[in-house]
């Protein structure tokens, strides 16, 4: 078997980054949605870690350290964002998501 | 040898479970699912050396985000099938024609960029006067990315505050 190179770890990065996509784009509940977020969020910082380890650099991971803060953030304000919708509508399916569709 | 076995496990694992997180039925094992996911890739940054990184997602993700989402999908309350109605203009074919779009340009970049892979300048390693992952992280977080990481702190405060206004009662 070969040994393990970055490039094996930015191949495993693009399939979780792009189970995700599939995710974002398929699912209809949005908290399903929310957490294809936080897998593609995910696929990233594996990729970071990889190439820090490679340059043996530390610097990609601190990208890493923010990343997480910010996916953090994002989650907090979002699941919020769900509460009071579903407390308006009743739903989290986000077909029925259309109040301010123009 | 035993790193590549470990590896090949560990993606495998992470594939599936990434895969089960999406396709799964009920929302509350998907978040289950997402736990593991998490964990498995907390073992993938300890055997890259990044130990504090390792711990960061073990607290922050698996303890901290999954929590907030097991909390919501308690307080919605689901009962039924969640995806009962569909918008009949929804076409999902397309959307996993442009997930696969995105897999081909992910792949096409790593074709065109692998190449270059041997030709990578060494780092001119400012010789930190620390040992080990989590000082030497420390020490870059607060010498040349103070201003970032204080900049991070203010948006989590931020994000704290708009959470609480947005799941108030009445506003």
């Amino acid at each position: 078997m070969m040994e393990i190179t970055t490039v094996h770890y930015t191949v495993l990065s693009a399939a979780l980054f792009s189970i995700g996509v599939i995710g974002v784009l398929v699912r209809r509940n949005i908290i399903i949605i929310f957490m294809a977020i936080e897998l593609m969020l995910n696929a990233v910082n594996i990729n970071l870690v990889a190439h820090a380890h490679r340059l043996e650099n530390l610097v990609g991971e601190v990208f890493v350290v923010f990343v997480i803060a910010v996916a953090a953030a994002e989650a907090a304000v979002g699941l919020g964002i769900i509460l009071a919708f579903f407390r308006n509508k009743e739903t989290v399916n986000i077909d029925e998501m259309n109040v301010m569709r123009w | 040898m035993a790193e590549t076995i470990g590896f090949y496990t560990l993606s495998v694992l992470i594939l599936g479970l990434a895969v089960l997180v999406v396709t799964a039925k009920n929302t509350v094992h998907s978040i289950l699912f997402l736990v593991m996911n998490f964990l498995c890739v907390a073992v993938l940054y300890v055997v890259l050396q990044a130990e504090f990184l390792a711990v960061i997602q073990v607290l922050v993700y698996a303890g901290g985000i999954v929590v907030l989402y097991l909390i919501v999908v308690m307080l919605v309350n689901l009962k039924g099938e969640a995806e009962a109605h569909q918008d009949p203009r929804r076409l999902s074919v397309i959307g996993l024609a442009l997930a696969g779009a995105v897999l081909l340009e992910l792949a096409g970049i790593l074709v065109y960029s692998s190449g270059s892979d041997a030709a990578v300048p060494s780092s001119e390693a400012v010789a930190s006067p620390v040992q080990g992952n989590v000082e030497e992280l420390g020490w870059l977080l607060y010498t040349d990315y103070l201003i970032p990481f204080e900049v991070a702190s203010v948006l989590l405060l931020v994000a704290m505050i708009g959470a609480i206004l947005l799941a108030r009662r009445e506003v």
